[in-house]
């Protein structure tokens, strides 16, 4: 671990002013991922600007009906909050499959969104890493891939982004704001994170000294009815393998509108935009599922490793919008 | 780079040197001797160094002290009153709850935590209706206590040990 | 016949005389002894598997403030005996696995050091490597025997001629994969270097076995036994990863001779530890069975390919526990070791047994349903009534008792064929495994009987590592002088107390405890019912008369209902049931302790474990706890263990076979023949993860 200085924020305009006026400086938050890599190696910031004490810990009705999450809320407190567990059931839900008690006590809502890759290699500086050093290689294709990605991979990444949040806020469609040293600007949460395409180093679009400073969750009366499921390798205190976020309004039995995202398929959470759409005006029902989620994997491609992925997330994809759709009994 | 600071440990105040880079759990066992909390993976993935600060349960592996100057922390040392055993404790050596002891304490802080979480009716990832106050089933306390990981495999007294404490 | 004890307190379930101050955390494991001015070691590991180092930089490192000393193998101490090459630390440019200890950084604090090691520059000479176990390796022999001491191989009868003319058979091969013991207290040492001293050495190490720490570093360091203290009271776990000191032991005495007298302290990093603490090496097992069409075995053929390392051999006893689980008239065992440029396989829980009884009880699985037999059943007709290979009788055989036991308790009866019963999104099935490990013993302790205060101290220099021996051990010495728990002291952990056997294969209490009554005995004899203050005495442990003519084995049935998702494949266990006869229960709190523990890792072995080691860089890549999974308390719901009322004379004065390691064995194939009932997939290769499933599940469109 290098050396740092570290300094208290006094306001989100200074910190962001610090930061971005120092190429060597981070925010430090929750620390529940930051701290891990200052550890490993991964992070070697000389100056941590604490931002974890501004008040922006409020979780907040919005005037048309949403709600506005400030960046500091804890992911325990998010998931417990009252205005969350009503309408938005699918977010508490996807918070409470991350991490354990007490890491979600600690991680901040602008850090989980942040929090970066779990592969082996990124983690790991005695192996190359594309996305730790640009130009190095990446192990993972050729290597340990159980876990990647296997939808907007590149030949020069194929990590996944980690969290659980995340996915279910990719389904709500919900906004970043983001504080820079020209002002504010909101960003679509499906626009936050990349593609790792051929520039794999960076995570996101936010440039260096930006800072999340809250999330916009749009109203969405439909996301009552929504729901997580994340498949991992033991029953808690795991990455996904493949988790599916989503919410169904139902006419009868006739789809009228659907959310759909994935976690632990791609470098980012994974709206899964043609499902949505061929389900629309679908009739609710096993074949319509499976079509729907086949038609999302079309695109999919595999590693030596990670191949049971795309039934993984197809079948998960299936089970969800059956519990949603309220239908029981065996597929037949 | 070394600053100093000021932390309630177990209801004493404690000052220390640290150097940016120690960690809460490293000021607490290294520097003030206070070695309640364990290291088992320096990483927050194994919940040996749970304590509580400012009365929530958190690895305090992931903090770095500087950040936490005048907080409030509670190992399961603290726990103990001069009365003797925090009922979780005693909970714990009754159902014999541990074997070799070293996850014990961050198990016993993390129990305790818990247990206020459910009070203020926070639901877990096994809670079915969200919108009411969650009942503290075996499941229930499974899954919230999945961050404390016993490699000597005591979970099922572990179990036994916090739905005593919790019902009395 | 040993001469049994009458008892009082063994069998009572005494709390754990060390759980108060276990539960406060203010029981000292070695890294929280209490030094003054300590110094921090962090090692610097070799990133190549094999070759030469060329170069060491070390001038970053030295010039940070803080920084005591820079330990590599161009200015380590000589250690005098460097045939042991696993404890050969620093001594020479040679690299022999990734992750080997090439350097190592002294500082003032733990922060420092770990910044100045990432400092060092290592450059190396790289030759080509091998680390990757498979059947068609070149690097394969055959080991002169297999741990401890058991022929390599076996035949007996004509196996191939059997197989070829049986009525049924099952032939297959069943994989279980590298596994680390990770116990939550990592492996921490404190030492300190007093050459005018009481002791040159004293080691505050994390260990099973203070005096065999001290035996095995002595040489090492070219000191006399008497020179080197080892302390260690309380252990965080070890699970056969503290059986033997490894590398990280030297390297801490190598830099305490670096430190000026100041202690230098050591606690590997989770990381580190998956290159430098041992682990369980991963094997390939073909198992071929043959039967008459009423189940009765014919042919047993167990043939394991397994690894070892380069610098020592490691041979694990994978097919042992084959030679005498049942009876056949023709059986073959062997095993095959391939030399690979990995660090040295080592002990864990049940080393032999754990693995080798995952093969053969799941292709018992397979041969049940050949032949269109309960599992249970098939079992029961190979039950042999003496020791299939040696022909000793047993000092009790009771697998039957708990099969049948094991059946009633857990509801067998509502057994359903293979994929049959559906509960909401979930497959559910039911399996059985056996289980077995050796009742033993190692001789050569000692323990002293000191009447002081109007109590006893007794003091030996035994292990606790979460087994409960500061408890038993003191229930036993009780009944041994006949006194209450509360007039023992009992003093463990230290070699300044009498020699005692490392805690391994189950046969500590075995040991300490046959010694203990030994002593109290002599005590009394010597002494009477109304010693004096400071009346002792000092015995040994006594020969077993019945050792070497009975077959002293434990056995034990394991049950298990799994779960798995019909859409995802997710698996869970849902209920485990162990019964288990292991001789008379020392304690019944500790001792279910034990085999739930024991449980809980087979199944965690069962679900969870698999240590990846890339072949391209040679180490383990999921290297720490979120990557390596062990199961959380989300992954045990109902488990239960039970046993059989019982005691075994033939084994040791107090009637016990030890229980450490029985609850492990077979709970993986009990869980593999679960899933298989669930799903109708079998699945022979450890771990039993979502995607074994996942491809053959609906929905299936069309």
């Amino acid at each position: 671990m290098m050396p740092f200085e570290y300094e208290q924020a006094q306001d989100p305009a200074g910190a962001v002013a610090t930061v971005t006026g120092r190429p060597g400086a981070a925010f430090l938050a929750g620390g529940t991922n930051l701290v891990d890599h200052l550890k490993l190696g991964i992070a070697g910031p000389d100056l941590l600007v604490d931002v974890s004490r501004l008040p922006l810990d409020a979780v907040e009705p919005t005037p048309d009906g949403g709600v506005r999450i400030g960046t500091n809320v804890r992911n325990s407190d998010l998931a417990a909050h009252p205005l969350v567990r009503e309408q938005y059931p699918v977010l508490t839900q996807a918070l409470l499959a991350g991490a354990s008690g007490q890491l979600r006590n600690a991680a901040t809502t602008g850090g989980n969104l942040l929090q970066r890759t779990r592969c082996v290699y990124f983690q790991d500086v005695t192996t190359p890493c594309n996305k730790r050093e640009p130009g190095a290689g990446c192990s993972a294709i050729d290597g340990y891939n159980r876990y990647h990605a296997v939808l907007g991979a590149s030949e020069h990444c194929v990590a996944v982004h980690p969290s659980d949040m995340a996915v279910a806020m990719t389904a709500l469609g919900a906004d970043v704001v983001v504080l820079g040293a020209a002002g504010e600007r909101t960003v679509p949460l499906i626009d936050l994170h990349r593609l790792p395409g051929d520039s794999p180093g960076r995570d996101t679009i936010l440039e260096h000294g930006e800072l999340i400073t809250a999330v916009q969750l749009p109203p969405l009366p439909m996301a009552r009815r929504s729901t997580y499921h994340k498949v991992r390798d033991r029953a808690s205190y795991a990455f996904a393998l493949v988790s599916v976020a989503a919410a169904l309004d139902l006419d009868g039995d006739t789809v009228r509108d659907v959310r759909i995202a994935l976690g632990g398929v791609a470098h980012k959470p994974w709206r899964a935009s043609r499902a949505e759409e061929m389900l629309r005006g679908a009739t609710a029902g096993e074949e319509a599922f499976v079509a729907a989620a086949e038609a999302e994997l079309e695109a999919a491609r595999t590693l030596s490793e990670n191949g049971f992925k795309v039934p993984m997330a197809r079948n998960t994809m299936v089970a969800v919008l059956r519990r949603l759709a309220g239908i029981t009994g065996d597929a037949s | 780079m070394d600053a100093d600071i000021t932390l309630r440990v177990d209801g004493s105040a404690r000052s220390c040197t640290v150097d940016t880079r120690t960690t809460l759990l490293d000021a607490l066992r290294e520097r003030l001797g206070v070695q309640s909390p364990k290291k088992g993976c320096d990483h927050g993935q194994c919940g040996a160094c749970t304590v509580l600060l400012d009365g929530r349960r958190i690895v305090s592996c992931l903090v770095l002290a500087v950040a936490q100057d005048g907080a409030e922390v509670t190992t399961a040392q603290g726990l103990a009153g001069p009365e003797g055993l925090h009922p979780m404790q005693s909970a714990f050596v009754d159902h014999d709850g541990f074997q070799c002891g070293y996850c014990t304490p961050g198990q016993i802080c993390s129990a305790v935590g818990m247990l206020d979480e459910v009070k203020a009716g926070h639901p877990s990832h096994v809670t079915e209706d969200l919108t009411g106050d969650p009942e503290l089933t075996d499941e229930e306390i499974r899954e919230r206590m999945s961050g404390n990981l016993c490699r000597c495999g005591a979970y099922v007294n572990i179990v036994a040990a916090i739905r005593e404490a919790a019902s009395s | 016949m040993t001469d049994q004890l009458s008892l009082a307190s063994i069998g009572e379930p005494l709390a754990r005389l060390d759980g108060a101050a276990k539960v406060q955390g203010l029981a000292p494991y070695a890294f929280e002894q209490p030094v003054d001015d300590p110094v921090y070691l962090h090692p610097v590991q070799a990133t190549v598997a094999k070759g030469r180092v060329t170069s060491i930089d070390t001038e970053r490192a030295q010039a940070l403030e803080g920084v005591v000393a820079v330990l590599t193998h161009e200015n380590a101490p000589r250690l005098a005996d460097t045939s042991d090459r696993e404890l050969a630390v620093l001594q020479s440019d040679e690299v022999a696995f990734r992750g080997q200890l090439v350097g190592a950084v002294l500082a003032e604090t733990s922060e420092i050091a770990r910044h100045a090691a990432s400092l060092v520059r290592v450059t190396y000479d790289e030759q080509p490597h091998d680390v990757l176990l498979s059947s068609d390796s070149d690097r394969f022999y055959t080991p002169d025997k297999v741990n401890p001491s058991f022929p390599t191989d076996t035949d007996d009868g004509d196996v191939e001629a059997a197989l070829a003319s049986a009525q049924v058979r099952v032939d297959a091969t069943y994989t279980t994969p590298t596994e680390h013991n990770n116990p939550m207290e990592p492996h921490t040492s404190i030492a300190i270097w007093d050459p005018h001293g009481e002791h040159t050495l004293t080691l505050y190490d994390s260990t099973q076995g203070v005096h065999s720490v001290r035996k095995a570093l002595a040489p090492v360091l070219g000191l006399d036994k008497s020179d080197v203290r080892v302390v260690s009271p309380y252990v965080g776990g070890g699970f056969g990863s503290k059986g033997t000191p490894h590398a990280h032991n030297v390297l801490v005495a190598l830099a305490a001779q670096r430190s000026e007298g100041r202690p230098a302290k050591l606690a590997l990093t989770r990381q580190q530890m998956f290159a430098l603490a041992g682990y369980r090496t991963p094997t390939i097992q073909h198992v071929r069975l043959g039967a008459d069409d009423q189940g009765r075995l014919t042919a047993i053929a167990h043939d394991v390919d397994e690894q070892t390392a380069t610098i020592k051999e490691f041979a694990e006893q994978t097919a042992v526990a084959t030679r005498m689980m049942y009876a056949a008239p023709n059986r073959r065992t062997s095993h095959r070791l391939a030399a690979l440029d990995v660090p040295v396989p080592s002990w864990m829980r049940a080393p032999g047994e754990t693995p080798g009884m995952f093969g053969p009880e799941v292709a018992m699985d397979e041969l049940a349903e050949a032949c269109g037999l309960d599992p249970i059943e098939l079992r029961v007709r190979n039950d042999p009534d003496r020791h299939p290979g040696d022909g000793k009788p047993w000092s009790s055989r009771r697998l039957v008792d708990c099969l049948r036991e094991g059946a009633t308790r857990f509801g067998w009866v509502d057994r359903r064929p293979p994929g049959k019963r559906r509960e909401g999104e979930w497959l559910v099935g039911v399996g059985v495994a056996s289980s077995t490990y050796p009742g033993m013993a190692i001789p050569g302790s000692e323990a002293l009987v000191r009447f002081e205060g109007g109590r006893y101290t007794v003091a030996i220099g035994a292990a606790d590592i979460g087994t409960g021996t500061w408890t038993t051990l003191t229930q036993i010495a009780a009944d041994a002088l006949g006194c209450p728990t509360e007039a023992v002291n009992l003093q463990i952990g230290d070699t300044n107390l009498p020699t005692a056997s490392v805690e391994g294969g189950s046969s500590g209490m075995s040991s300490w405890g046959s010694t203990v009554v030994a002593a109290a005995r002599a005590f009394r004899e010597e002494h009477g019912t109304d010693p004096a203050e400071g009346d002792q005495t000092q015995a040994g442990m006594p020969k077993n008369p019945d050792a070497d003519t009975f077959a002293i084995h434990s056995f034990g049935a394991q049950f298990a209902e799994v779960r798995v998702h019909a859409y995802t494949g997710e698996i869970r266990a849902s209920r485990m049931l162990g019964v288990f006869s292991a001789g008379r229960i020392i304690n019944p709190s500790t001792a279910r302790s034990q085999f739930i523990g024991g449980m809980t890792m087979g199944l965690s072995m069962a679900l969870h474990e698999q240590s990846v080691r890339d072949p391209r860089f040679g180490h383990i890549v999921n290297h720490d706890f979120a990557e390596y999974h062990i199961a959380t308390n989300a992954d045990v719901m109902d488990m239960e263990a039970t046993w059989l009322d019982e005691s075994d004379p033939h084994a040791n004065p107090m009637g016990s076979r030890g229980i450490g390691e029985i609850g492990i064995v077979g709970a993986a194939a009990a869980v593999a023949n679960a899933a298989y009932n669930a799903t109708g997939v079998r699945v022979r290769d450890l771990p039993i993860t979502a995607d074994r499933f996942v491809a053959a599940l609906p929905p299936t469109p069309g």
